[in-house]
């Protein structure tokens, strides 16, 4: 393996051979923040005066003493600014993004951004009378419908977000279940797993919740000595994930489940992953109460920067009357919103829903059904087994647990003998992967595989992006037995050379806004 | 920053050939008749060859004449200056003797061996300046080591560029005659001062630097909840429970076992088996202990004063497991290991277990 090896072609002869990797070469524009390009009385946007005297209209209590202290900018700045940092990016349109396992990125149809963008969806105001909005109503209801087939759950809302806030919703509905049935003072104990996301646990812990954590045993599955030993009556929930981060389809999850439901506790399973098994199991099937969907990872809505994506509850009907509210029902001739359910665990986020990422998800089923609905999640486990062949043939390079077994969707990748052998590590290894124009993600904490790369190829790759992502991660394991430095120095070609981490993790450190960053880094 | 160097010639000799340890002539002597071959030189040239690739080949090393230092330094392309000639044959006085001059005039002394190494660094230098080892031993239970040669050059060097904090580390040695025997039997010796970057798990930047003391807090919070008035703790060794003492607003040594009141004031420090049943004797009490090392020990090592008797009086049902998630992650699926020296204890103790990891967190994990 070498960059500058040639495959020669027969355009060699004019324009020369290219290098057999991609020479990648990131926008560096040193970009300060927009407060530090502000310009005392620079304007974007001259908002005209109100109408009306508004110290007569407002409440004491709105109104500002001091004007808000804004950047001030024109809009070619603010333009510039943007398209800069846009360019200082890697993401799942411009990028092989396989690097980041467990975040399923795939295509996100353009035609489905046509739909959302029309002025038909994007003009309407979550507060109008329902009757001037049966269409969406509508979309929400079927999309309801449809990812209750393919859960096998009886009711599902798509109130709450995605991620965390779906896993709460979850864990409330849990709550208000045994509330309802008055064991809550009784069940006060979730188990999960360490490999599970982990906002389980920390969804569980925030709703009051004593949390239990198994680790894997030496097949890398959930203990389920761990389980026997962890359930009992205090028991009210397991929260759990299949396969886990590590790929690793559990085969006894129905034992799982059985346990829990014989202690008296809920299951519910965490499927904001979902890409390996749509249309080839269920949540139901294994025998869950309740599970949830991201709607930006397996049904191909954006993921937005932790911010607007959707989720999806499913709940069995002993459930139902916790489901987040209001819920959208028809009564044969009308869509309309039921906010009278007085068990409900209430709203999770604003009226009802991410709307535009859930006329995206129903755009994506409608347009591959449910036969393609199963290829996907069948060329996902292709894509992921035919990327593990190849990453398993680099040097360095193992995939802890279940030696020879496949892998379903995703895999947990482990550089330990590298480390050992080269003194490189996997934050090294990333690093220098974003030289070639890609990058990748090690995995949670506590790292129970060492030296950890999550890889997951979903079915939007071809063959020649993964062999393309195999090859970088070749030339850079190669470079790190030839040429460490290389490696560990890098990156060489990209915006940012290497993130202070204690920024990141300390809270005397880190500022994610501009009155943190003045405070905790400028001292002021 | 100035780096010292020495190197124990015959540590890990006894390895290869089967006579898991190296301490004593007569060892020695058996071990180069079947016909061991020193290696402590070659990996401490190792780890000197990391440390040049990272920090420059300007780098000047103080040592040991010879084989105790200057030629591991000069295989690694590196200028030693020696301060200190042994005699020959080398003896662990002569490692003392080395380490005690290199002590003063270093910052950070790196020595080649194994636990008997580490317990000779110990007795010369003790806190006085921060250490670390280079795996070359046969036994090496203690903490102080890189987990191969190579990163024990590379924590050398993160520890040069900054960034580094400095903990302390067990030191732990196996009694070699009872385990050519058959028995295994440990002890805690004392601490050493190492730089602070996790050996297990290497990911010194992404290891949770904030996600460690902030579970120790949720312990020492969950420890506090689960105290009757009046009943007294039992904390058991190592930088973890020292930790949790802290967040209860103790200072205890991190050698020993402790008694904490539930206020967190040190109701007895450092106490002796015999003294500690009569404390469990008098007052229902709690116990608190931690594996040690990583190497998953969590009874019967380094903490032997919290003997059979102490448990049976207190009851097994008190006996607190505390750990972080990050060092249960670090054993690698390895279960906990209890050796009380009593065989119907052990079996009673065995079995999954649950662990504190914070606040209202357990994880539920295998006791061996």
């Amino acid at each position: 393996m070498n960059t500058d090896r040639a495959t020669v072609t027969p355009a060699d002869a004019k324009i020369g051979p290219k290098p057999r990797l991609r020479r990648f070469h990131q926008a560096r524009w040193d970009e300060p923040l927009l407060f530090e390009l502000s310009s005392p009385g620079e304007r974007g946007v001259l908002v005209p005066e109100p109408g009306v005297p508004l110290d007569d209209s407002l409440p004491e209590g709105l109104r500002r003493t001091t004007p808000p202290a804004l950047p001030e900018l024109s809009q070619l700045h603010v333009l510039r600014h943007y398209l800069r940092l846009s360019q200082e990016n890697l993401g799942v349109d411009l990028n092989i993004d396989v690097g980041q396992g467990t975040c399923t990125m795939k295509y996100s149809p353009k035609v489905n951004d046509r739909f959302v963008r029309d002025p038909k969806l994007a003009e309407l105001h979550p507060l109008q009378d329902e009757r001037t909005v049966q269409g969406v109503l509508e979309i929400i209801y079927r999309l309801e419908r449809m990812l209750r087939e393919i859960s096998g759950m009886d009711r599902v809302s798509l109130q709450p977000g995605a991620g965390s806030a779906a896993i709460y919703a979850n864990v409330a509905m849990i709550r208000a279940y045994f509330a309802a049935r008055g064991e809550l003072e009784q069940r006060d104990e979730v188990i999960t797993t360490i490999f599970s996301h982990p906002s389980n646990a920390a969804c569980a812990k925030t709703a009051g919740f004593k949390v239990i954590t198994l680790y894997p045993d030496a097949d890398g599955y959930p203990d389920i000595e761990a389980l026997k030993a962890a359930v009992g009556p205090r028991t009210a929930a397991l929260l759990i994930t299949n396969p886990e981060d590590t790929g690793i389809f559990n085969p006894r999850i129905e034992e799982f489940v059985r346990i829990v439901h014989d202690a008296g506790g809920l299951c519910a399973y965490d499927q904001a992953n979902a890409n390996g098994i749509l249309g080839i199991t269920r949540a139901r099937d294994a025998g869950f109460d309740l599970c949830h969907f991201n709607l930006h990872k397996t049904f191909s809505t954006p993921h937005a920067c932790g911010g607007p994506a959707a989720g999806a509850c499913g709940v069995t009907e002993a459930l139902a009357p916790f489901l987040p509210k209001p819920t959208v029902e028809f009564d044969g001739t009308r869509y309309h919103l039921d906010d009278d359910r007085p068990e409900s665990v209430g709203k999770i986020r604003p009226f009802y829903g991410v709307v535009p990422n859930l006329v995206r998800a129903y755009a994506w089923i409608m347009s591959l059904g449910a036969e393609g609905l199963r290829e996907a999640a069948e060329v996902a486990v292709l894509n992921n087994n035919y990327l593990m062949k190849k990453v398993l043939e680099i040097r360095g390079a193992s995939a802890p647990y279940a030696e020879g077994r496949r892998r379903i969707e995703q895999v947990r990748y482990s550089w330990a003998t590298l480390a050992e052998e080269t003194g490189v590590h996997t934050e090294d290894i990333g690093y220098r992967a974003a030289d070639f124009g890609t990058h990748y993600w090690t995995s949670h904490h506590p790292f129970v595989v060492p030296e950890p790369m999550t890889l997951e190829p979903t079915e939007s790759y071809s063959r020649a992006d993964l062999d393309e992502y195999a090859a970088i991660l070749a030339e850079v394991a190669r470079e790190a037995y030839e040429e460490p430095e290389t490696v560990r120095t890098a990156p060489h070609r990209s915006t940012v050379h290497r993130i202070r981490q204690d920024t990141l993790e300390d809270p005397e450190t880190w500022a994610v806004t501009w009155r943190a960053y003045r405070r905790k880094i400028l001292g002021q | 920053m100035r780096f010292g160097l020495v190197v124990n010639p015959v540590a890990g000799l006894g390895g290869r050939v089967g006579l898991k340890g190296s301490d004593g002539a007569d060892v020695q002597r058996r071990a180069r008749a079947l016909g061991a071959e020193p290696r402590a030189g070659e990996r401490a040239a190792r780890a000197l060859a990391e440390l040049r690739s990272r920090l420059g080949a300007g780098l000047t090393v103080r040592t040991a004449a010879g084989a105790m230092g200057a030629d591991a330094v000069t295989a690694a392309g590196l200028r030693a200056e020696v301060a200190y000639e042994p005699g020959a044959p080398t003896t662990p006085a002569d490692t003392k003797a080395a380490a005690a001059v290199l002590a003063a005039e270093v910052d950070l002394l790196l020595f080649a061996g194994g636990d008997g190494t580490a317990r000779d660094v110990l007795d010369a230098v003790g806190p006085a300046v921060p250490v670390l080892g280079v795996p070359t031993g046969v036994k090496m239970h203690s903490a102080v080591f890189g987990v191969s040669p190579r990163a024990a050059g590379e924590a050398a060097a993160l520890m040069a560029t900054g960034g580094t904090a400095i903990r302390d580390a067990e030191v732990m040695d196996l009694d070699e005659d009872a385990v050519r025997e058959g028995r295994v039997s440990a002890r805690l010796y004392g601490h050493l001062r190492v730089p602070d970057v996790p050996v297990r798990i290497q990911q010194r930047k992404l290891g949770g630097s904030v996600t460690a003391p902030a579970s120790v807090g949720g312990i020492a919070a969950e420890l506090r909840r689960r105290l009757g008035p009046g009943e007294p703790l039992v904390l058991g060794p190592g930088g973890t429970m020292r930790a949790v003492a802290a967040a209860l607003g103790a200072d205890v040594p991190v050698m020993g076992v402790n008694v904490l009141d539930r206020d967190g004031r040190l109701a007895a420090a450092d106490v002796s088996a015999a003294r500690l049943e009569e404390i469990v004797r008098e007052t229902p009490a709690w116990v608190a202990v931690t594996p040690i090392g990583g190497q998953g020990f969590l009874l019967g090592r380094g903490n032997q004063q919290i003997s059979p008797a102490v448990l049976r009086a207190v009851g097994t049902d008190r006996l607190l497991v505390v750990a972080t998630e990050a060092k249960l992650a670090a054993l690698g699926g390895r279960p906990l290991l209890v050796d009380t020296g009593d065989e119907d204890l052990d079996r009673e103790l065995t079995g999954h277990r649950p662990v504190l990891t914070g606040h209202g967190r357990t994880a539920v994990y295998p006791i061996c």
